[in-house]
């Protein structure tokens, strides 16, 4: 496939690792952040940090759509699912994103909800259109990336008129989520990580543009460097963030030039602010509650809007007290500082949604790293 | 009406113990172990390329009866079927599993159908029974993997589940990829001739070669490395898998089987499948240690190594 | 993150395009992408082309990557 092959080619690889080692200076450490889960997935799945000296860590960040989701608002998909009549259209990730009571949506499946996995959104609209008779719910989840595949079918339903759609909208933000992991934190008991650097989200940046995070890191005085998805990819990037660091130059930089600009995709921009507003706040699972995080639709298009044409519960349910998702979302605690990790809490039965996503922390370690860090443990 | 299925099925399976119309066959086993398993099939679609659910049916239960080293011969057959589900689809469904049994060189001797309200079902569930007799001393068994033993695989993996998926309505593409749906007895027929000692022998259906690999090393508790590159995947499968965020190694196989032999045996055994049209693609592909964790590790093409863990549930698409 | 892969555009009818990865191929949307051409490569993340990779950029830091490489491997 082309420029995916290319991107993973272990001779550079190595060559990349050599790099990192020579820059690396034995007298400091080097905390940095990979923000997107897909890059802990890749650094997982090719046992990147095995690669890298012991004074540079990777941190994994919260940058999964789904392990943030909070619980409660799992709830109001699993209960619109089942007590609404509706067809409710969403992608196989949260699928099995445990909500209360050991529900998740894949559950209310087997009792009877008519839950479908799509593709795209606009297989959802295009499933609205054969079955006038019947309510499509779209369960519209994912960051700026996946947003505008959600506008573009709002959109599309409003000229089409479409009567029987409606999106269930969770979009969330990526710099008020950055601005929160470098701010103080909300629960002084509950700090964030300590962080020299970003890895920065890559796809993302498509779509919002690299320029946007300039005055962000700036005011925080950390360096960042916009990542590919490809192991090559995220090598380079760490090698680029320690020359940035060792400079004490605190500078967005973008790695992933061929598919990142600095100013995004404008029209993809354009179609977000038609359709979306801003919350006031929305609840990150691990996070907290962070102001202007989230998309709601606009009111223009409060017809499609599922959370105000069906009536949803609305509470907040407080995570397993057992789970350490919050503190490993936040970049506090790896996987394996949590007592349930691998034991009541697998991809087969998950407590927290770290486990759910394979992008998320605790999956990308359980499935990939557990024979690695137990041969390490028992050493 | 159920008469009029009866028929079909008589008239399209096609041998003496069916057509006494009997509730039920006699038959007579050579000599050697018998052998026998029973499966159940739904999928979704009934139809897709390089096969339907009859074909799977068929080719799943001789499959299941060789895999024990044993030559399958006789199969039950049961349906379910959903009211108002189309004949001319049965007729095809019963047709192509004739085809797949006269292929196999099995006999479907008896059965039974009955039809449920709709809603009830999904077209058509089958369940089938088979039965067959491995030679004497022919006894694999997933509890009989040993430290260095090696690793054989069949062919290139993930075609069957890919086929499938491509014809899921939300998530449709196009490829030239086909279900490898065969039945795999004559392959080791000759793969028991060559090599009569086989460890154990398995075919990596439903969670793919990572759930096939995970049994057999926790039934014999050993561990088992095997080498990424080593694995032969399509580039279509491997394209199919990038779009959907799947592994190929959780994906569905139907034509496809895992041999473990002792080392020594395993040139042989190669050799011996490679002349067989099931098995032209035949490769070592890891080796057995021991390991009282039971881990299943991936050297990976860049030189590292990774587990290979179960999947929980069936594979779903994912966007992040 | 977002799974998003490069594909090739192979046919473009309206605002949908077909695209190719790998062999296989999938119709997707160009709603939000001005300017696509047969034979650009493409973005794809749930069905929509994000954005056009920039082939150019893509050789130059391959190029330099293997540079890189067979400086590292001239070294004694």
């Amino acid at each position: 496939m082309r420029y995916l092959d290319e991107f993973r080619d272990g001779a550079i690889a190595r060559s990349l690792a050599t790099q990192i080692a020579e820059r690396a200076q034995p007298d400091r450490s080097y905390r940095l952040m990979e923000f997107c889960g897909g890059h802990t997935h890749t650094i997982s799945r090719y046992d990147l940090e095995g690669l890298l000296p012991a004074n540079v860590t990777l941190i994994h960040g919260p940058g999964c759509p789904v392990c943030i989701l909070p619980v409660g608002r799992v709830d109001q998909a699993v209960a619109l699912s089942l007590s609404h009549e509706v067809i409710l259209c969403c992608y196989g990730d949260v699928m099995r994103v445990p909500g209360s009571d050991d529900t998740s949506l894949i559950k209310a499946r087997s009792h009877g909800a008519d839950v479908r996995i799509v593709y795209s959104s606009t297989d959802a609209l295009a499933l609205a259109q054969s079955m006038p008779d019947r309510q499509v719910v779209f369960l519209a989840i994912g960051f700026e990336t996946t947003a505008p595949a959600t506008a573009a079918v709002v959109l599309r339903a409003e000229a089409l008129g479409l009567t029987n759609f409606s999106v269930l909208c969770y979009h969330v933000l990526t710099p008020p989520a950055l601005d929160a992991l470098l701010g103080p934190p909300a629960d002084p008991a509950r700090p964030m990580a300590e962080i020299d650097g970003f890895i920065g989200p890559g796809h993302v940046s498509t779509v919002i543009g690299a320029e946007i995070y300039r005055a962000l890191l700036d005011r925080h005085d950390k360096p960042m460097v916009v990542s590919g998805f490809e192991p090559i990819d995220i090598l380079q990037s760490v090698a680029m963030l320690l020359d940035l660091l060792n400079d004490d130059r605190s500078e967005v930089a973008i790695q992933y030039r061929r598919v990142v600009t600095w100013a995004g995709n404008r029209k993809a921009q354009d179609m977000l602010a038609k359709v979306f507003a801003v919350r006031d706040a929305f609840e990150w699972r691990g996070l907290g509650s962070l102001p202007d995080s989230a998309y709601r639709l606009a009111d223009r298009f409060a017809h499609l809007d599922a959370e105000r044409r069906f009536p949803l519960p609305q509470h907040t349910v407080a995570d397993n007290p057992a789970c350490e998702c919050p503190d490993i979302l936040r970049g506090t605690k790896h996987p394996l500082d949590c007592r349930i990790f691998g034991t009541a809490c697998t991809p087969e039965t998950p407590v927290g949604a770290c486990m759910v996503s394979s992008e998320g922390a605790c999956a990308a370690y359980y499935t990939y790293g557990r024979g690695r860090e137990a041969r390490t443990a028992a050493q | 009406m159920t008469q009029l299925i009866d028929e079909l099925f008589v008239a399209a399976f096609d041998n003496p113990w069916l057509s006494q119309r009997n509730d039920q066959a006699a038959i007579e086993l050579p000599e050697g172990r018998t052998v026998i398993t029973t499966d159940g099939f739904v999928v979704s679609p009934l139809f897709f390329p390089g096969g339907d659910i009859g074909m799977l049916a068929v080719n799943g239960t001789v499959n299941d009866v060789a895999m024990a080293g044993a030559r399958p011969l006789y199969l039950s057959a049961a349906f379910i079927l959903e009211e108002g589900f189309p004949l001319g689809d049965l007729a095809r469904i019963a047709e192509s599993m004739a085809a797949a049994a006269r292929t196999a060189g099995v006999a479907i001797v008896t059965g039974d159908t009955k039809v449920v309200q709709r809603g009830s079902g999904d077209g058509v569930f089958i369940a089938t029974t088979g039965v067959g007799v491995a030679p004497p001393g022919v006894a694999p068994s997933a509890d009989s993997a040993r430290p260095g033993d090696a690793v054989v695989l069949s062919g290139p993996i993930g075609d069957h589940g890919v086929a499938v998926l491509a014809q899921r309505e939300a998530l449709r593409f196009e490829t030239t990829v086909t279900s490898d749906t065969a039945p795999l007895a004559e392959l080791v027929a000759a793969m028991v001739a060559a090599v009569p000692d086989i460890h154990v022998l398995r075919d990596p259906t439903r969670g793919g070669l990572a759930a096939t690999l995970n049994e057999i090393a926790d039934q014999s508790a050993v561990g088992i490395v095997v080498d990424e590159r080593a694995i032969p995947v399509r580039g279509e499968v491997r394209a199919a898998c990038e779009l959907l965020g799947l592994d190929p190694l959780n994906i569905a196989n139907e034509g496809r089987l895992v041999a473990l032999v002792a080392a020594a045996d395993a040139d042989r055994l190669v050799d011996a499948m490679r002349g067989q049209p099931h098995g032209r693609d035949a490769a070592v592909i890891g080796h057995v240690i021991a390991d009282d964790r039971r881990f299943v590790q991936m050297r990976t093409t860049f030189g590292g190594s990774r587990l290979i863990d179960w999947l929980a549930g069936e594979p779903l698409p994912r966007i992040c | 993150m977002c799974l998003a892969v490069p594909a090739e555009v192979i046919e473009i009818s309206g605002e949908d395009a077909l695209v190719d990865l790998g062999g296989i191929r999938k119709r997707v949307s160009l709603m939000l992408v001005d300017d696509v051409a047969v034979g650009d490569y493409v973005i794809v993340h749930v069905g929509f082309a994000l954005t056009r990779l920039d082939r150019d950029e893509a050789q130059e830091s391959l190029a330099l990557l293997r540079e890189g490489l067979a400086a590292a491997g001239a070294a004694p």
